[in-house]
């Protein structure tokens, strides 16, 4: 889509520009926060966000939007800061992404916009998380319902299968085009993994809760407690409930396991299921909320793993009082898939990092309870398929640590439930769904797909982008009729 | 809200609740189950479908008191509701025309296994039935069971009622009168299963056993369900709940079933704690008002 050219009214030159400082996300102190669940970044001020806006160096073919997987038009929305049109902001970000308050939290910036932001090459990159957070807050702070503009419907239905990311991207852009949107969750709650998976200090669920009232309020119908496959399969969506197009966004699958013995003891979780028992159940509101937990209190816990799961989940044992929190990783700190962000926040919490390490087996007491874990150390050897160097295990390098807890945040694998239950739907060798990178379509006829179900794990901004280019290629196939 | 249209205690402390539940109910096969949450607070916990009514809407679930969870549905009555139901999960029982099958219900695993008993049958098997409670009060779901089995024995544990005794000394007695059996189904506590999938190993006659390991969300996403099969991973919500009785791992079920024991205890002493304010709070209600005492209201 091409940028709308507006005209500025940053008083400041563009070389003055370049010299101003990156203003800082106020957060919580580490030594404060690594005790609560609520919110680590606080948030722009007005003030902070103009300031920040400011930075832009309105380039006249910006990169930051080429290189965001929804498209947002970050130039435009940025100005429309330094006007100090707060709304309009909100409603330039929505033109590309329904969800600005999620994704102003949780998108890995530094991997899109940011990273080829200009002002990278001098310095800091534009804030552009940050200002996107700040406008998406400021809209729901200011958020009427009766300003919402409904395009005439088209007499088309839709379903989506699954609230996760690219199921509420999709759902958004839908509606937006007049055809009638439902969105079917297996949870109890609408989000998916933004619910179960990611936690109340990254990302409040309020938060989540507002941003699917803001697309209820657009005309998207919702119904949880939905296990499609299960509940109703696909062929009776379309043959007895009357939808014209279905969209598969059923995300990350079954949790992976080292296949180590001791993996059964009590107190070994995969990361799934602790920020499940977490974040959706509240399990850390304990006795508040029924859902129990193991008593992390004085522990030791480990998380393995290298990504963004991984420490949400080790950040998250603190919070319950762990004694003792560190990351078991195989690689070096370079090769870990999460955010620097996180990472940094992670540190300041006080969370240990052994990198170069992996559990052999699991230690229990005889009872079968955790331990300990036997752990072997590693050093990197030649790079492997995916471009990072491979770790090899060191020779007579073993050790033991004791443990209490250890969650597994290694991957999933694809669920099965949807594609065992829809005759006709292609999947890949690791049972993904096939779909076709532009449309989403897959091999069925109305059937299409996106986000983690096709790609495996992935961050929330790629699935988002999955479900934005399955609107518009069910826009596509419900206006023309072609498949 | 799922609404309950009929609520029974069928034994003590058992209660059987029929609730609307149309897509549920189009859709259920023998040996699935729902997951349910009461309220906002409440945890997810699995039950057993007794039975559906696609007409109707309905589903049949029963339920034993047993912790917090179990207690406070089983104080819901007609015309109340629950928060959340979901399902069918798990897959369906493997119904095929075996020959005889024996069909195994302990206690409330009962209600579990007479769907398949009854499907047992419609699929052309000779369906030998034997129910085990630990005394007469606890034997549930008798004539049901009566109606879709050739034969049915009742045994407790006190021999209050039908032989006294255990299953798996009813499924002894079988085999050694010479009864071929082709295919077993035990649904019960953990230990009986266990006990039965001994026997059975023995004899060689193939059994499946329904598991209650602990579960979240009961579509394969959390992995809290994993049991241990043949060396091998499983998860019960997806891959089960029926599994080759032989090939189980029945020690690790039930350490894992112990994991939060000290937490479901302290949650139900609570929740009994609370009921028992609520009683009196009710009673000092009732008594008659002092005039004066309750000024200005």
């Amino acid at each position: 889509m091409p940028t709308t050219p507006t005209k500025s009214s940053n008083p400041i030159p563009n070389k003055e520009r370049i010299k101003m400082p990156r203003q800082h996300m106020p957060e919580q102190p580490a030594q404060v926060r690594n005790k609560l669940f609520t919110e680590v970044n606080l948030g722009y001020s007005a003030e902070l966000a103009r300031q920040e806006a400011l930075r832009c160096l309105e380039c006249a073919k910006p990169t930051c939007t080429k290189d965001c997987p929804v498209g947002v038009k970050v130039k435009d929305f940025v100005q429309l800061i330094v006007d100090g049109d707060f709304l309009a902001a909100a409603a330039k970000i929505r033109e590309d992404n329904v969800l600005p308050a999620i994704t102003g939290r949780v998108c890995p910036q530094e991997d899109h916009c940011e990273g080829a932001c200009l002002l990278c090459k001098r310095g800091e990159s534009l804030g552009i998380g940050y200002l996107e957070r700040f406008v998406a807050d400021y809209e729901q702070q200011h958020f009427d319902p009766s300003t919402i503009v409904k395009a005439p419907p088209t007499g088309k239905k839709v379903a989506i299968v699954g609230s996760g990311p690219s199921g509420l991207t999709a759902a958004g852009d839908l509606v937006q085009k007049g055809h009638e949107v439902h969105v079917f969750e297996a949870l109890h709650e609408i989000g998916g993994v933004l619910v179960y998976g990611i936690p109340e200090f990254r990302l409040p669920k309020k938060i989540i809760r507002e941003q699917v009232d803001i697309m209820r309020a657009m005309g998207v119908c919702f119904e949880t407690d939905v296990v499609v496959g299960r509940t109703v399969t696909i062929d009776e969506l379309f043959e007895e409930e009357g939808f014209d197009a279905v969209f598969v966004g059923t995300g990350a699958g079954l949790p992976q396991f080292m296949g180590i013995p001791g993996e059964h003891l009590n107190g070994v979780y995969s990361a799934n299921e602790f920020l499940t028992r977490i974040n959706l159940m509240h399990a850390y509101e304990f006795p508040k909320f029924d859902e129990p937990m193991v008593d992390f209190r004085g522990k030791n816990v480990a998380v393995i793993g290298g990504g963004n799961t991984a420490l949400d989940a080790i950040r998250s044992s603190l919070r319950l009082g762990a004694g003792k929190a560190f990351i078991l990783y195989r690689r070096s700190e370079a090769e870990m898939p999460a955010r620097k962000e996180e990472v940094k926040h992670a540190r300041e919490e006080g969370v240990e990092f052994q990198t170069l390490a992996a559990p052999l087996e699991f230690l229990d007491d005889g009872k079968g309870w955790l331990t300990g874990a036997r752990c072997q150390k590693m050093e990197l050897g030649e790079p492997d398929a995916s471009g990072r160097r491979r770790p090899v295990p060191i020779p007579g390098s073993e050790y033991v640590v004791p443990l209490s807890v250890a969650v597994m945040a290694i991957g999933t694998t694809a669920n099965p439930i949807i594609q065992t239950t829809t005759p006709g739907l292609a999947t890949t060798k690791r049972g993904y769904i096939q779909a076709d990178e532009t449309s989403q379509k897959t091999s069925r006829k109305g059937v299409f797909a996106g986000g983690d179900i096709v790609t495996g794990g992935a961050t929330v901004i790629l699935a988002m982008g999955a479900g934005r280019r399955a609107a518009s290629g069910i826009h596509q196939y419900l206006t023309t009729g072609e498949w | 809200m799922f609404k309950i249209v009929n609520a029974q205690f069928i034994a003590p402390g058992i209660k059987r609740f029929t609730i609307e539940a149309p897509r549920i109910a189009r859709k259920q096969r023998p040996g699935q189950f729902v997951i349910i949450r009461i309220n906002e607070k409440g945890e997810r916990i699995p039950l057993t479908i007794e039975r559906s009514d696609p007409e109707k809407g309905t589903v049949n679930i029963v339920v034993q008191s047993i912790g917090k969870t179990t207690n406070l549905l089983n104080s819901l009555e007609t015309g109340d509701s629950i928060l959340d139901i979901v399902g069918p999960l798990g897959k369906p029982s493997e119904v095929r025309n075996f020959g005889t099958v024996v069909v195994i219900g302990g206690g409330v695993g009962t209600a579990m296994a007479y769907p398949t008993a009854a499907a047992m049958k419609n699929a052309g098997n000779r369906v030998i039935t034997i129910i085990g409670g630990r005394n007469k009060d606890l034997v549930i779901l008798e004539d049901d069971m009566r109606t879709v089995s050739d034969t049915v024995f009742v045994t407790t544990d006190d021999g209050s009622y039908g032989d006294k005794g255990l299953v798996t000394d009813k499924l002894r007695q079988l085999i050694d009168n010479g009864t071929r059996i082709d295919e077993v189904l035990a649904v019960g506590p953990i230990p009986m299963m266990r006990a039965v999938a001994d026997l059975t190993r023995k004899e060689k006659i193939h059994t499946m056993v329904s598991l209650n390991p602990i579960m979240i969300d009961g579509t394969g996403m959390c992995g809290g369900c994993r049991v241990l099969v043949e060396g091998k991973s499983e998860f019960a919500c997806v891959d089960g709940p029926e599994f080759d009785a032989h090939r189980v791992d029945f020690a690790i079920l039930v350490q894992r079933n112990a994991m939060y024991r000290d937490a479901e205890k302290r949650s139900f002493e609570e929740y009994k704690h609370e009921c028992e304010l609520e009683k009196q709070k009710a009673a000092a209600q009732a008594e008659p008002v002092v005039i004066g005492a309750r000024e200005g209201k």
